[in-house]
C-alpha cells in the first residue's frame, strides 16, 4: 500500500506527465519529501521556502482542505488519497 | 483564437452583471484536447470581493472531480474586473496555471453602483497566459457550436 497523490495538469512535467503518482510518509511534509526525491523539483512547487504551502496550490487529504487540517503537519497513511490542484484566483 | 458560442457568451456577461460591483467567476469546461468552450459552469466567488476571486476549496475540488469524471478540462476560466479593464491584472498573471486556458476577463467598469443601464456594455477579452506571459487572442463569436460557421437562420424544408 501505498499514499496515492493526483497531480494537476501544470506539475506533470516533474512527473513525466503521469496524472498519479504514489509516496509514502506520516504526514504531508515527509510524503512531499518523499515525492520531491521520485520526482524531483514538485517541493519546490508547492512549499514556499520559508517552508510553508504555496498560497498558489491547493492540497487535499481525503477530500479535505489541508489548511484546515494542520496543513503540512497533516498526518497521512498509507490507502489515503492526496489531491493537488492549483487555487483558481485573481483580483484587480 | 477564443471561439465560444453566443449563448455561452452571454452567460459570461450576465453572470458579470448580476455580480457586480464585486466579482465574478467561474469556467468553461470542454471535452480534453477539444478547445471548444461547452459546459458554463458559474463559480461562486468565496471572497466576494470587488477586488478579488477565489474559488471556495471545496467547490474547486468538486469542479475538477466532475471534469475529470466526464474526461473535461477547463476551457474558458473567466472573471471579472468591476473597476478597471479587462486585462490580467498582476495578481491575475501570478495565479494564472492552466497553459490552455483562455482567460477570459470581462469589465463592468463603466457599469458604476448598478448595471443594466443604458450604453454600459461589458468588455469581453480573451487571454493566453503562459510562464508569466500575457497574450491577448481574437474572440470568435458562433452562434452555436452545432452549425459552425453557418449563417444564423437555418431554414429546414
Amino acid at each position: 500500500m501505498a499514499i496515492e497523490v493526483r497531480i494537476p495538469t501544470i506539475l506533470r512535467t516533474h512527473t513525466g506527465g503521469n496524472k498519479t503518482v504514489e509516496g509514502s510518509g506520516d504526514t504531508l511534509a515527509a510524503l512531499v519529501d518523499d515525492l520531491d526525491a521520485k520526482h524531483p523539483g514538485l517541493k519546490g512547487r508547492l512549499v514556499t521556502e520559508e517552508g510553508k504551502l504555496h498560497r498558489f496550490v491547493n492540497v487535499y487529504v481525503n477530500d479535505e482542505d489541508v489548511r484546515f487540517t494542520g496543513a503540512l503537519d497533516t498526518q497521512v497513511k498509507d490507502g489515503d488519497s492526496v489531491t493537488i490542484l492549483p487555487a483558481v484566483a485573481g483580483g484587480c | 483564437m477564443l471561439r465560444i458560442d453566443r449563448a455561452t457568451y452571454d452567460a459570461i456577461v450576465a453572470h458579470a452583471r448580476e455580480d457586480h460591483p464585486d466579482e465574478a467567476c467561474g469556467v468553461v469546461a470542454g471535452p480534453e484536447g477539444s478547445d471548444r468552450p461547452e459546459r458554463f459552469i458559474p463559480m461562486l466567488n468565496a471572497a466576494r470581493s470587488p477586488t478579488f476571486y477565489e474559488f471556495d476549496s471545496a467547490d474547486l475540488l468538486r469542479l475538477y472531480r466532475d471534469m475529470d469524471d466526464r474526461d473535461e478540462e477547463a476551457v474558458v476560466v473567466y472573471h471579472s474586473h468591476t473597476a478597471t479593464e479587462a486585462y490580467p491584472s498582476r495578481t491575475d498573471v501570478s495565479y494564472a496555471s492552466e497553459p490552455n486556458a483562455h482567460y477570459v476577463l470581462v469589465s463592468t467598469r463603466h457599469h458604476g453602483e448598478r448595471t443594466g443601464l443604458e450604453g454600459d456594455d461589458v468588455e469581453f477579452r480573451s487571454f493566453r497566459i503562459v510562464d508569466g506571459q500575457v497574450s491577448e487572442e481574437d474572440v470568435e463569436v458562433v452562434e452555436s457550436y452545432l452549425f459552425g460557421h453557418s449563417p444564423t437562420t437555418v431554414v429546414y424544408d
